[in-house]
């Protein structure tokens, strides 16, 4: 029988919300989505689709600004933007 | 249907930035856009994708009360949190949030059986047509054709009809949407929140990884889906179906986008002989004629 055991109070295995909780994820990028801001219309599209949350919008009626330290990189926000006379408000550039 | 972006803007952040998701991932846009609409939610998670985008312990990227817990016990878990809820008088939403893994195969045993009590629980079931997390393998969801790492010439079988296996149980709502039509998505899970019972909403949620596409096209994958038939729009509300407007002129196959559109985007279907093309064309149009039966 081993007498050394002590008994302490159980660990539940709770976590916390954190940003950032993979790291810098903005490391992960070959290419970065640029903003535009002339042939931006709001109309949010790159808000709705990205898939991190890294298109911020501070309130309606604002541009939308990119968080750069998260941004994966993954141009969809690039890809769903319509941009003002078929010139896309955002572009993807090699990083 | 079409939530107002202004509404869906004030909505609190549920998915914080810098998690483990892919780039481009189906799931996270899926997530962020249901779980936002709900008011108080507590959400269930079974093995998936979406215990491992959480991240590592102790940090989460959920921003909201979330249990993961073994597969086949998501439905049975979120019943007893709905029960206990309801007797301390506390109002939240009680969620199973599972990807077509866990409500196509394993756990479809647990999940009839709270839909049959009725259980006061929002069932998502986000499809991204097989078992991501643990490496590509298919799924009941999988459809005709498709590659993954046990179906390595493509599969032989037809994808199952989970909203009709569930429209069974008679519950009083259930929806598809498509992260190729966020606003869409927001409004139905809007609406099965103002509902009682069991609610089910299946997700088209297109996988980058899995699906051997770019990632960049993630949402416009979502739309062909819907554009060519393959994932139709719908709510079945006390078993009536109705298509929704957004997919409605599918019906007739005159107006879809010719299904190649969306296999060529996709590298898991690049084995895909014309013969099975037409197979699926006829996988598709079984579905509909299947689904207007229910109008
Ligand atoms: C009973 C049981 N069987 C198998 C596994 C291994 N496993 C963990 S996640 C997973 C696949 C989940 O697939 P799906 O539900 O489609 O979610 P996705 O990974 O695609 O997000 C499997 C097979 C497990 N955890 N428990
Ligand atoms: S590239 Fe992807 S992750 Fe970065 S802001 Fe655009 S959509 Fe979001
Ligand atoms: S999608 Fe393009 S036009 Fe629309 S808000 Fe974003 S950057 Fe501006
Ligand atoms: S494997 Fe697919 S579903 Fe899973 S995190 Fe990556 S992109 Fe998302």
């Amino acid at each position: 029988m081993n007498e050394d055991i002590e008994l302490k109070d159980p660990v539940l295995p709770l976590g916390r919300p954190t940003l950032g909780s993979a790291g810098e994820t903005g490391d992960w990028r070959t290419y970065r989505p640029k903003f535009i801001e002339e042939n931006c219309i709001k109309c949010y599209k790159c808000w709705l689709s990205c898939p991190e949350g890294t298109i911020r919008v501070d309130a309606h009626g604002e541009y939308p600004y990119i968080d750069y330290v998260y941004c994966k990189g993954c141009g969809v926000c690039v890809h769903v933007c319509p941009g003002r006379k078929k010139q896309k408000a955002l572009e993807m550039i090699p990083e | 249907m079409k939530a107002k972006i202004t509404e869906m803007m004030e909505r609190p952040n549920v998915l914080l930035r810098g998690n483990f998701a892919c780039a481009g991932c189906g799931l996270s846009i899926a997530y962020r856009t249901s779980i936002s609409a709900l008011d108080r939610p507590i959400v269930v998670i079974p093995a998936c994708c979406s215990s491992v985008i959480q991240s590592l312990h102790p940090n989460v990227a959920f921003n909201v009360p979330t249990l993961n817990i073994a597969f086949a016990a998501h439905a049975s878990a979120a019943s007893g949190i709905a029960r206990a809820k309801k007797m301390r008088g506390e109002e939240v939403t009680t969620v199973v949030w599972s990807g077509d893994g866990g409500t196509y195969d394993i756990g479809l045993a647990t999940w009839s059986g709270a839909a049959e009590r009725n259980e006061n629980i929002i069932h998502f079931c986000y499809d991204n047509n097989f078992y991501s997390n643990t490496g590509a393998q298919r799924s009941g969801a999988t459809p005709r054709g498709a590659v993954t790492t046990t179906t390595p010439e493509g599969k032989k079988e037809k994808r199952k009809s989970i909203t009709r296996i569930m429209a069974a149980h008679d519950i009083p709502y259930i929806a598809t949407a498509s992260i190729g039509y966020p606003r869409d998505l927001y409004a139905k899970v809007k609406k099965a929140s103002t509902i009682e019972g069991y609610r089910f909403i299946l997700i088209d949620a297109p996988c980058p990884t899995g699906w051997l596409s770019d990632p960049a096209i993630t949402p416009e994958l979502g739309e062909l889906a819907v554009k060519t038939g393959y994932f139709p729009l719908y709510e079945i509300e006390n078993g009536n179906l109705i298509f929704s407007r957004k997919g409605e002129k599918y019906r007739d196959p005159e107006n879809r986008v010719p299904l190649e559109e969306y296999l060529s985007k996709q590298n898991r279907f690049k084995k895909m002989t014309p013969s099975q093309i037409v197979e699926v064309k006829k996988d598709i149009q079984h579905e509909w004629d299947q689904l207007v039966r229910l109008e």
